[in-house]
Order: C-alpha cells, then sequence, then structure tokens
C-alpha cells in the first residue's frame, strides 16, 4: 500500500548511505524533494544517475550529501560544466564510477528482471573497463569461440527518486513517455515519487493512460509537490527556469556563492510545504 | 563564431550524411543538428531524425534506452561525438585530461560514446577548437577507441573530424586522418601547428566548400524553424544570419 507523506517525510525515508537512483535533467527531476534532503541533510549518498545528471546532483554534491557517484555524465548541458561535481572530482572528494548511458540502463534492466548480469557490446579497449573492476570481459557463451563481450552486474537501487505530472489515490503513478522512470523503479527496493497532483480516478482502469503507468506496487509513497520539478520544467506542463538556471550556474561556481544560492533557495522551504502534514 | 564558418560547417556535415536512412544527434549539438535538418531538407525527408532533448523532433516512446537499443540493432546510420581531446587514432576523451580519476581538468563524461562508437557506421567527430589542446597525440583517458582488435564486434566507428579549420577523413585501415580539405582563409601549415597528431594529406588540399545561395535560403528559413524548439539563441542566430 502507497502511503502519502509531506515533502520531508518523504525525504527523510532516503536514508544516510542509501544508493540513490535520480533521473536526468530531461525526465522529471524531483527537485523539490532534492532541497528537502540537503535541508535534512542526508548524508554520505551513493548516487546513481539514470544515466547522466544535471543540477541535481549537483546541488547534493555541493551540499556534502554524496560520498560517491555512478554516472555517465554530470553537466548544465548548455550552461556548462557542472561547477560543485567538477569541484568535488578534481579536488579528489567524490569517488566517481565511471559508466556509459546503455551500461547504466542495461544493468536497470538486469536489476529488474532479476538476473545477475547483462551483456552490452561496446565497451572494449575503453578506458571505462579498466576503471569499473566490477565489469567484466568473457567470451560469448554461445559463440564457437572468441567473440569477447562485457557483461554488467545488475543494479538494484536502495531508492529511486523522481518527480510525475500526476497519482491516482492508489498509489499509481502517470509517467507517460518517460520509460527509464519505469525501468528505474522496477529495479529499485523502494520507489519514492512526489507529484504535481493526486487525482480521484483509477489510472489502470483507462488503457490509454495505463500504458504509461507504473502501479503503485512500485511505489513505497508519495508526497505531492506542486512544481517539484522547478527550477527544472516538467514537459507538459511547466518550462525550465533558465534564468534561475543560470544563476545557479553563475553562483554555484564558487564555494561561497554555493552557499549563497542554498541559504537563499534551498535552506528555507521555498514551496512552503514542509509544515503540512 | 561568423555566420559564413557557421554555415560551411552545417554545409560540411549535412554532405556526410545524403542518402543515409536515419541519423540520430546528440543533446548540445546544434551545428550537427542543423546539418542533420539540412540533409533532410534537401533529401525530400530523408534521412530520417532522432534530435534527443526535442519533444517535435524525437519520436522514441521506450525511455533513455531505446536510442542505444535501436544503435545495437544497426537502426541508426550516422551519430556525432565530439571529445575534450580527440587523438590520432580516433580514440576520445570525453572524461577529463590528467591521471584518472583525480584529473586536473574535469569534464562531464562519457556519456553513450563508450557504446556508440562501436555501434554506429559513420561517427562524424565534431569539434570546432582546433589546437594542440584538443587535437592530441594521444588522448589521456580513452572514453571510447577510435579502432579495435580483428575479433571484436565493431560494425561502427569513426568516419571524418570536422573542426574549425579542416576536415579530415579516417582511414580504418592504416589508422589514421587523413586531410580532405581546408575551411576557407587556413593552410596547412597553420593545420599542422595546430594539429597535435601526424596525419596524411596531399601537397595542397583543396577548399571546402561554401554553400550555395539556395543553401542558405534553407539554412536561414526551415532548417532555423525547425532547430528553434531545441536551441532558441542559436537558431534565431541563424535565421537572423549572424
Amino acid at each position: 500500500m502507497t502511503e502519502t507523506l509531506s515533502l520531508d517525510r518523504l525525504a527523510g525515508r532516503v536514508a544516510d548511505g542509501a544508493v540513490l537512483a535520480l533521473p536526468p535533467d530531461y525526465s522529471f527531476v524531483p527537485m523539490a524533494a532534492v532541497r528537502a534532503l540537503v535541508r535534512r541533510p542526508v548524508r554520505n549518498l551513493n548516487l546513481l544517475t539514470v544515466p547522466q545528471a544535471g543540477i541535481a546532483a549537483d546541488l547534493l554534491i555541493g551540499a556534502s550529501c554524496v560520498a560517491t557517484i555512478e554516472t555517465a555524465a554530470v553537466s548544465l548541458g548548455e550552461l556548462g560544466n557542472a561547477p560543485r561535481f567538477t569541484a568535488a572530482v578534481e579536488g579528489g572528494r567524490l569517488a566517481i564510477r565511471e559508466s556509459t548511458c546503455p551500461a547504466i540502463h542495461a544493468a536497470l534492466q538486469a536489476g529488474e528482471k532479476g538476473v545477475p548480469f547483462m551483456p552490452l557490446r561496446g565497451l572494449i579497449g575503453s578506458d571505462l573497463v579498466a576503471a569499473r573492476p566490477d565489469w567484466r570481459v568473457i567470451d560469448n557463451p554461445l559463440a564457437d569461440g572468441g567473440d569477447p563481450i562485457v557483461v554488467l552486474p545488475a543494479l538494484r537501487p536502495d531508492v529511486a527518486l523522481f518527480h510525475a505530472p500526476f497519482a491516482d489515490e492508489q498509489g499509481n503513478v502517470w509517467l507517460g513517455a518517460r520509460r527509464e522512470l519505469v525501468t528505474m523503479a522496477h529495479a529499485a527496493r523502494e520507489t519514492l515519487v512526489t507529484v504535481e497532483e493526486v487525482r480521484a480516478c483509477d489510472l489502470l482502469a483507462d488503457d490509454a493512460l495505463a500504458a504509461g503507468t507504473l502501479p503503485a506496487l512500485y511505489v513505497t509513497a508519495l508526497a505531492e509537490a506542486p512544481e517539484g520539478a522547478w527550477p527544472l520544467g516538467l514537459p507538459g506542463r511547466y518550462e525550465a527556469d533558465r534564468d534561475h538556471l543560470a544563476e545557479y550556474a553563475r553562483l554555484a561556481a564558487s564555494e561561497e556563492g554555493f552557499a549563497e544560492y542554498c541559504a537563499e533557495h534551498v535552506d528555507e522551504d521555498v514551496t512552503g510545504l514542509c509544515a503540512a502534514e | 563564431m561568423n555566420p559564413d564558418k557557421t554555415a560551411l560547417l552545417i554545409e560540411t556535415i549535412a554532405g556526410m550524411l545524403e542518402g543515409l536512412g536515419r541519423v540520430a544527434v546528440g543533446a548540445s549539438s546544434p551545428i550537427p543538428a542543423a546539418a542533420a535538418l539540412l540533409a533532410r531538407e534537401r533529401g525530400g525527408g530523408r534521412p530520417a531524425l532522432s534530435l534527443l532533448g526535442s519533444q517535435a523532433g524525437s519520436d522514441m516512446t521506450d525511455g533513455g534506452r531505446e536510442l542505444f537499443d535501436r544503435a545495437g540493432q544497426g537502426r541508426i546510420d550516422a551519430f556525432f561525438l565530439g571529445g575534450v581531446q580527440i587523438d590520432g587514432g580516433a580514440s576520445i576523451n570525453l572524461v577529463g585530461t590528467g591521471p584518472h580519476p583525480a584529473a586536473s581538468k574535469r569534464f562531464p563524461g562519457s556519456y553513450g560514446s563508450a557504446y556508440l562508437y562501436f555501434v554506429v557506421p559513420r561517427v562524424i567527430l565534431f569539434r570546432i577548437e582546433h589546437t594542440p589542446r584538443t587535437l592530441v597525440r594521444k588522448v589521456d583517458f580513452v572514453s571510447a577507441p577510435g579502432t579495435s582488435p580483428a575479433g571484436v564486434y565493431r560494425p561502427g566507428g569513426p568516419y571524418a573530424l570536422v573542426t574549425g579549420r579542416c576536415v579530415f577523413r579516417f582511414a580504418p585501415e592504416a589508422r589514421r586522418f587523413r586531410l580532405v580539405s581546408l575551411h576557407p582563409g587556413h593552410d596547412l601549415d597553420e593545420v599542422r601547428t595546430n594539429t597535435g597528431f601526424d596525419f596524411d594529406c596531399n601537397e595542397e588540399p583543396p577548399v571546402t566548400p561554401a554553400p550555395e545561395p539556395e543553401t542558405l535560403a534553407l539554412i536561414r528559413g526551415p532548417v532555423g524553424e525547425a532547430l528553434a524548439e531545441v536551441y532558441p539563441r542559436f537558431a534565431a542566430g541563424l535565421r537572423d544570419g549572424n
């Protein structure tokens, strides 16, 4: 049974030291929940970006919430490098598990299937293989010898966290075409979701909606967080706040600027939702 | 960059996409995206395109993995990659410079390069900055290798390298780049001085052909319009010719 919690209670479900899977900047990023995690503050997270990340990871890293990150890339896109990520790696303060986009997708697919590994083409000869002793190169067992191929251990994140347009009262969550979030939730042990709104309907009753719905079975807990993706956009709902993102990029370029940004936009609950239980 | 150079690069890359069935363009790649749109415009709808980061320009419904699954099956004919460093063997580095992991300069990461470089038949490397810092003898970190030993599954790989100064084609047998044209206003000595790796070339390489007026009209018109959803500022610049 899916629980409905306040935003801060939901953030409280992410244990210190957890493996936390987060979506990429184009896909339903739970920014309000990330700010709640920073306020708490959560510590020693092992971030898994599915498959890359932007401001959400940068914010958690800058706020000293992260011990390790497994990622294909962290960047602010057109606004340039992710400043706190970059500084943390260059300063040796963040352990990084280098990956590549399809490896993260494939390893999560192994996780959702309950199988121990997934093979993936490519990779051989990349320094990623040397940087990832948990990846193995084997010979294709179905070929007549030779044909080396990389196998990736299944990924089972402790928690998947994302933001969605709406859920129904049973805890079914509508994700539309954002299938990477479905895979993330299938593979994760627990899934925490913030939504713009909870609707009085049954998303599974209508095939047109059901095809884009994550069933409540996977959803551990929900919290309502209107504009919960801000300052990123929610496709079909609201655009990214480009001015704000540019301000983040400018301030986060230095540690002092990052502290100033947090004091203004993170430390206070700007949505006013924390108190509401 | 001046509008003539932008149009020249768009025209050059578009010429490499003619006759292909499907081209995908990654995020933060306005010039390759413009080139792909130009090729489609001139080809009467071919190649079909998948523009990442675009609602209207993407036809994918199976999440982030679908691009890679398509590429793995051979459904993507061309893709674009860049690099913090690109070396003379076409290996690319998107991770950082200096020793790994505590890089002296860290960049975002490898994205999908370590896979797409192996499975997409025609990968076009694009890096405007053409200096000894970007085009190096050997990359500090191999995000994806330019070539692979016999026996490693590799239907794809590097096709060309387009920079702000010239166009190279990659010769897989020689495992080397060959300079095929110099952009207007650039010469061979300058390219040699600014390239950290050895490459092959003729004594007098031709000049990269500039776009015809009809092509410029397409770039300022339908290409700019289609690009505006993903790259509003870049598209506005194209349409104003600056």
